[in-house]
């Protein structure tokens, strides 16, 4: 009974997902709670599966993995659903793990319903916190499960998920919602190889192109951020908001209805259905504060809200609040910082 | 030689349109304020199965859905718009069920109807946005799955492409028959009822010979498996989101308040 934390790690072409790492993170924070609420020691591993991976496998480690299974197989070059399935419910029954986390990434939504239907087990998508805690239900308890925290119902309700009759307990979380811890580049984890058992007849897809780019900009960790919404107007006002931005030296970011808008490029989206950011301060440019909008940025620890019209939802969330036309107020808030700075 | 082809769609709650009565005051969800409508993917899931039948003349589309007896509307709305056959799956005993439990009994209604070629989700559904009930099918039923797809480019006699988006790109692949594939709402647009079929289908009810009902006895599904029972995740709490109620402070729209704001921003290390 090994009843360890483990965290799917993916990679494309050589590279690990920021996801991935942040979830490494989360688990080891998961894993101390465990270890003192119960006394016992499990650690946190990481599954790493591909062709020609060892180089990575010290990646997680530095953010607190313990152990790394590897799994090198050409097979495994690109993520596809048959083989990733059954290597990974191979290494589950043979060792056992209490919690596995996966990004929720097309390959980790993909990957998690599967080996969830497969080993019969829950499974919770896009979680935006997760936490261990007791479960009471019909007189029995459950003691230090995996609590899996979620909006649902178009992010109007916080549902509190459990599953706590079979391990594994699995859950899939967005980019951005757990934060990465600093990285330890002298801690040193086991790399254990593992042999693969994929077969040719598993390999159904077979993919015959595949085209993928670094996302333009990384809003993940930025520490500033200037958004702007539909309220901007159009694509020259978001020069002026792009301008504002460099001048205090913040990145730009945009609400959905201005990514639609096509004012700026999807990889610039904000919320449920972009990046979730935490910056040390966020500034809301003409954006009315949806709820989809909210799910991405309420944890921002200082959010300026700029809004023609005083009643908009932002507000409410906002520590600074400032009613006015953006093509007003931007200038005269670059003119104060430059004068200040 | 056609194809045999199964979509699968969902009613659900409109919840992209939440109004103010649709909160309980508990917080909980007051489903019937809200209008149910056909999960908005699995129209570009039914759409693409009706170009397939189009590209592979004598294929069929059966459409199935698991839900209460009012779930017969999405499946109505499937006939207007040019499926071929339909069935509502329906049990008190699915009820509670989760997504484990759901796909379960949707691959069993899917070998009720007999061999199948390709099988048609929506990505998700708006109602829970979970993306798990097509990959958790797919897995029952012991076929491969291609998720996210935006268009299926090519049908042949025993296999497939499609294109699929993926972080920052896409993916063009190959699959042969049967697969199960969700669709996103990048393809085709869905085409609207035909006038002639509602005209066939609008006073047709679930029970009728057009729109069976099948229990769980007719797919041949095991109780232990099927709703609550069957369901491993259980909602511990729900709470309802209410606005953190920040010390909001106004800032007045003027020089002098605006230069206050950055001089304090900058004061405390936030900016600069
Ligand atoms: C399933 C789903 C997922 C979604 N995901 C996301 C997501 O990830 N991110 C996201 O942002 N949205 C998302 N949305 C969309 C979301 O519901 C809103 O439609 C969107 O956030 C609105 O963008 P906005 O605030 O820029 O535009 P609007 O709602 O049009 O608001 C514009 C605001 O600008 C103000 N304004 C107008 N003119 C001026 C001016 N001259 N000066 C100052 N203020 C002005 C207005 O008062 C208004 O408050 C999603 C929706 C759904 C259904
Ligand atoms: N009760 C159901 N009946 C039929 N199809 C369903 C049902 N629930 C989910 N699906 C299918 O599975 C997809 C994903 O749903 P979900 O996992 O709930 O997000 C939907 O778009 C439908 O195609």
């Amino acid at each position: 009974m090994s009843n360890n934390i483990w965290v799917f790690i993916q990679q494309d072409d050589g590279k690990i997902a920021d996801v991935s790492l942040q979830l490494v993170s989360k688990a080891t924070d998961l894993a101390r709670d465990y270890n003192s609420r119960t006394g016992e020691s499990v650690q946190v591993e990481a599954l790493l599966f591909g062709e020609n991976i060892k180089g990575l496998a010290a990646e997680p480690v530095k953010y607190g993995a313990e152990k790394v299974y590897c799994v090198d197989d050409r097979r495994l070059k690109h993520y596809t659903p048959v083989p990733f399935t059954k290597v990974l419910i191979d290494l589950i029954q043979k060792e056992n793990p209490q919690i596995i986390l996966y990004g929720a990434t097309t390959t980790g939504r993909d990957l998690g319903p599967r080996v969830a239907s497969a080993l019969k087990v829950g499974l919770t998508a896009d979680c935006t916190d997760l936490q261990i805690g007791d479960y009471e239900s019909k007189g029995e308890t459950y003691s230090n499960i995996l609590y899996q925290i979620r909006p649902a119902f178009g992010g109007n309700i916080v549902a509190t998920i459990v599953a706590p009759e079979k391990k594994p307990q699995m859950a899939t979380v967005r980019e951005g919602v757990m934060k990465l811890n600093e990285p330890d580049f002298s801690r040193k984890g086991e790399i254990a190889d593992v042999p693969s058992i994929v077969e040719d007849a598993d390999c159904l897809t077979e993919i015959l192109e595949r085209v993928q780019q670094e996302k333009a900009v990384n809003l993940t960790a930025s520490q500033i951020i200037v958004a702007g919404g539909m309220g901007v107007g159009t694509k020259e006002g978001f020069d002026i908001i792009a301008d504002f931005a460099r001048t205090i030296g913040a990145d730009l970011a945009a609400s959905r209805a201005a990514v639609d808008a096509g004012f700026i490029h999807k990889d610039h989206q904000v919320g449920q259905t972009g990046v979730t950011v935490r910056p040390k301060l966020y500034i809301a440019c003409g954006i009315s504060g949806a709820i989809q909008h909210r799910a991405g940025m309420d944890q921002s620890a200082k959010i300026i809200a700029i809004n023609n019209d005083p009643d908009a939802p932002i507000f409410q969330i906002a520590h600074y609040g400032i009613v006015g036309e953006i093509n007003d107020v931007i200038p005269k808030l670059k003119k104060a910082f430059t004068a200040k700075a | 030689m056609g194809l045999n082809l199964v979509v699968l769609v969902k009613q659900v709650p409109d919840t992209q349109n939440i109004t103010g009565e649709a909160m309980k005051e508990d917080g909980t969800v007051n489903r019937g304020a809200l209008p149910a409508i056909f999960n908005p993917e699995d129209l570009y899931a039914l759409e693409a199965a009706l170009r397939v039948k189009e590209a592979a003349p004598g294929s069929k589309v059966h459409v199935l859905t698991m839900g209460p007896p009012s779930a017969e509307q999405v499946l109505k709305e499937s006939l207007y718009r040019g499926a071929d056959s339909v069935a509502l799956i329906t049990d008190r005993k699915f009820a509670g069920a989760d997504t484990l439990a759901t796909s379960y009994a949707l691959k069993c209604a899917i070998e009720t109807t007999g061999k199948y070629d390709i099988v048609f989700c929506g990505r998700q559904a708006i109602d829970g946005d979970t993306a798990q009930v097509g990959p958790q099918t797919a897995e029952k039923l012991g076929i491969n799955q291609i998720t996210c797809v935006d268009h299926i480019e090519q049908t042949d006699e025993d296999s497939l492409i499609a294109r699929r988006s993926i972080e920052g790109g896409f993916e063009v692949v190959k699959s042969a028959y049967p697969v199960l594939v969700t669709m996103t709402d990048e393809g085709h647009v869905p085409r609207t009822s035909s006038a002639i079929k509602v005209m066939t289908y609008k006073n047709k009810k679930a029970g009728d010979p057009e729109i069976p009902m099948w229990s769980i006895e007719h797919i041949g599904a095991d109780f232990e498996a099927c709703g609550l029972k069957g369901s491993p995740t259980k909602v511990k709490e729900i709470e309802s989101v209410v606005l953190k109620a920040q010390e909001l402070q106004m800032i007045e729209n003027s020089d002098e308040g605006l230069s206050n704001l950055m001089h304090s921003l900058i004061a405390d290390h936030t900016l600069g």
